[in-house]
């Protein structure tokens, strides 16, 4: 589904990202961790098509088209979508008005008829119950005086309604209470399936007791220099990321 | 140049939709402007010798006064003796009903979207549709008379009801108010006439659609409403002219009256052409609107939706003169490209316990300059007064400007007055979110700038808040990419 090759990517001339390689098939999840800076953001971002990064080198490819060639929007209606570290909030739009504009227009480029206003709200009842998330919130301006953990559900939603191929989860954890975190990673699980896959930023290993990975990888100084499976969250979690870095650092200094 | 920058450049190509013109057979005046001007004027319209001599005491009064200097606009001198002040179809008899109107007239109105039809219109609106210096048609006449609602061209009310013009007409804007106030006192052409009796709820919304035509012709028209005690109505406003590359004059005088526990709603969506991606041409919009809450317990309600027009000058206004009365002043002005708007409210509060609420949402992309000038003023009786104001100013670019000049005026102490402001760039970020949810970037900044205006769109009636919502999104077009 998604096979990233040697990708290199600097914001206003610095490098972050040096040299990224990563597979990616149908049904699988990838966890993807990482002292803080070392580029987890970035790679989402990069994906995503955030023009303010500068891709040096390498390629990516999605579905065996040229991911980089299209536009951030294009990118999502072909089936790319990221759940935002941090959300951004748009005064005055409420999130059903947001997502109806967004699910028509993807629907539009995939060559389907939009949905009508009560087609609409009855798949927003539908996969508001998917991530319990309160029909009084949607009807609020987008993510304006949300709480944390109310954007990080909302994001969720989001995905819900707009059924991605490749969906990345930029710390979809942080912020989320106890109860809300089962509900939330419920959801991801819910809609996980053979024919999509997901890739979750996180920093705590306790999500991935919930959302369980296929693979582990390690980002590093804006290089996945450790891959392995969910026991390698494990062992983070115990050890930290002293031990790894080391052992990169050293070798770059040899 | 930045992604936002470009994003703006690209944002800007959309040109302005109701740009053409056609050629009717014109009953004009000479061009120039004097008292014989004013005379062949007021003679057109056959109208009673009072009406003459106070159009001819207003040039008096205008010969000396000076145009206003204090606004933030800048624009070369207007030449007043190079433009006609009057310019009318050729109409060989005197239309009785709709049928009987040039069909070629009503099909510019047509074209505008906008049907006289009667039979063919979905909603109750009742439309007076003026074109360069006369009204063409007036729709529903006959349903709103049965309730004793007069709503008719001002020239037709000059004749049918002069009592009322008499005693209305200049009362709350007086014909020397202002420059350009007086101005339009002594050369008005026409304009539209509503009055509400006593107790009445006018039960449609009530319009007028102004449309310029003629090259190089002023059009300064006069709008009166009475509401009287215990009375409602909402009315609105549209305006559009052709892209001509010279700049056209218009200087309209609206004046509202309100009785006690009588309520008025007047909504502008004003769509002048606004020059074009260079700074040529567009019309150059000096108005005074202003209203009086007469009675107790009155209210009178701006809402305007400002998006075309080179230059705008306009501050509708609300004098508080009854106790508990409330004036409400909602705007959105966009200014893209050249355009330059200074725009704003006036709320007098002179009765006890008045409110008013002053809402303004400043928009501007290119190399526009948009200004908020606000005034509140609580007079020595004015005892409880209340105001809040909201001023807020969204940036798109960096070559543009927003600036807000508030005045703020207190003779009472147990006045509160309150004012926030808050200014704030259209961000990358937003855009981004929204391109991540597979949103092209046109329609979020679409979705992000009705978001925005929310506020005052809500204050629209139902259908026009729809088309103002399009208008906005259109007159940014290009402006982000
Ligand atoms: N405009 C910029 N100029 C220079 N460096 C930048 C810029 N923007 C981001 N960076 C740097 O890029 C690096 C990677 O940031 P990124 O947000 O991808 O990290 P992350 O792995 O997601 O971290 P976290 O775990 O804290 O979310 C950081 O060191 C950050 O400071
Ligand atoms: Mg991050």
């Amino acid at each position: 589904m998604l096979s990233i090759k040697n990708l290199h990517a600097s914001i206003e001339g610095t490098p972050i990202l040096r040299g990224i390689n990563l597979e990616i098939k149908a049904g699988e999840v990838h966890a993807i961790m990482g002292p803080n800076g070392s580029g987890k953001s970035t790679l989402a971002s990069v994906l995503a098509g955030r023009e303010e990064y500068e891709v040096t080198d390498g390629e990516v490819i999605f579905n065996g088209k040229d991911l980089l060639e299209y536009s951030p929007e294009d990118r999502a209606r072909e089936g790319v979508f990221l759940a935002f570290q941090y959300p951004v909030e748009i005064p005055g739009v409420s999130s059903t008005n947001f997502l109806r504009t967004a699910v028509n227009q993807v629907r539009e480029y995939r060559g389907l008829d939009p949905l009508d206003a009560v087609k609409f709200l009855t798949l927003m009842k539908e996969k508001m119950k998917l991530v319990e998330i309160d029909q009084k919130l949607l009807s609020r301006s987008l993510n304006e005086g949300f709480s944390g953990g109310e954007k990080k559900r909302n994001e969720i939603f989001q995905m819900a309604m707009l059924e991605p191929k490749l969906s990345i989860l930029d710390e979809t954890d942080s912020g989320l209470d106890i109860d809300a975190l089962k509900i939330v990673s419920n959801g991801v699980n819910q809609l996980k399936s053979k024919d999509n896959a997901t890739i979750v930023v996180t920093h705590y290993q306790r999500l991935l007791d919930y959302i369980v990975p296929d693979y582990v990888h390690v980002l590093y100084k804006g290089r996945i220099v450790k891959s392995g499976t969910k026991e390698l969250a494990l062992e983070l979690e115990e050890k930290g990321y002293d031990w790894i870095k080391e052992a990169v650092d050293s070798e770059a200094t040899v | 140049m930045s992604k936002d920058n470009q994003i703006l450049e690209d944002f800007t190509s959309k040109e302005y939709e109701h740009g053409w013109s056609v050629n009717y057979e014109a009953d004009e005046a000479p061009i120039g402007l004097n008292e014989g001007i004013i005379q062949w004027i007021s003679a057109k319209k056959e109208e009673p010798q009072w009406l003459l001599e106070w159009r001819l005491k207003a040039f008096r009064t205008w010969l000396t006064m000076e145009e206003p200097k204090w606004a933030n606009v800048h624009y070369p001198k207007i030449d007043l003796q190079g433009l006609r002040y009057y310019s009318a179809p050729k109409q060989t008899k005197k239309p009785k009903n709709l049928d009987e109107v040039d069909p070629e007239l009503l099909d510019i109105y047509k074209r505008l979207g906008i049907n006289l039809n009667e039979q063919k219109r979905l909603q109750g609106i009742a439309v007076d549709a003026v074109l360069d210096s006369v009204s063409v048609a007036t729709t529903f006449k006959d349903t709103l008379s049965k309730l004793g609602i007069v709503f008719c061209s001002f020239s037709e009310a000059v004749k049918e009801h002069p009592d009322l013009i008499k005693k209305y007409l200049g009362s709350v804007v007086p014909m020397t108010d202002n420059y350009y106030a007086a101005l339009n006192s002594a050369v008005f052409s026409d304009g539209s006439f509503c009055y509400i009796p006593k107790g009445v709820r006018c039960p449609m919304e009530l319009s007028t659609y102004f449309r310029i035509n003629a090259a190089n012709t002023g059009q300064f028209e006069r709008t009166l409403i009475v509401a009287e005690d215990e009375s409602y109505c909402s009315y609105l406003e549209g305006c559009t002219a052709p892209q001509r590359d010279e700049n056209q004059l218009h200087a309209a005088v609206v004046e509202i009256y309100a009785g006690s526990h009588a309520e008025v709603k007047y909504s502008t969506v004003q769509n002048w052409f606004p020059g074009d991606k260079n700074g040529k041409g567009g019309i150059y919009n000096f108005v005074t609107k202003r209203g009086i809450c007469a009675g107790d317990h009155s209210k009178i309600s701006w809402t305007q939706v400002e998006t075309g027009s080179a230059v705008t000058w306009k501050y509708p206004s609300c004098i508080l003169k009854g106790d508990y009365s409330i004036g409400e002043f909602y705007s959105v002005a966009v200014t893209n490209n050249y355009q330059q708007a200074d725009t704003g409210t006036k709320m007098i509060h002179i009765g006890k316990n008045t409110k008013s609420r002053i809402v303004s949402k400043g928009i501007s992309a290119g190399k526009s300059q948009n200004s908020y000038r606000g005034q509140v003023q609580v007079m020595k009786r004015a005892t409880n007064a209340r105001n809040f104001s909201q001023c807020d100013s969204l940036l798109m670019g960096d070559r543009c400007g927003a600036h807000t000049f508030p005045y703020i005026d207190i003779n009472n102490p147990t006045a509160k007055v309150e004012h926030e402001a808050t200014t704030s760039k259209i961000g990358e970020d937003q855009i981004f979110y929204c391109n991540q949810r597979g949103i092209a970037t046109e329609d979020a900044v679409a979705l992000i700038v009705n978001g925005y205006a929310k506020e005052v769109l809500n204050q629209l009636p139902m259908e026009f808040a729809v088309e103002a919502q399009k208008l906005l999104a259109l007159t940014l077009e290009g402006s982000v990419g």
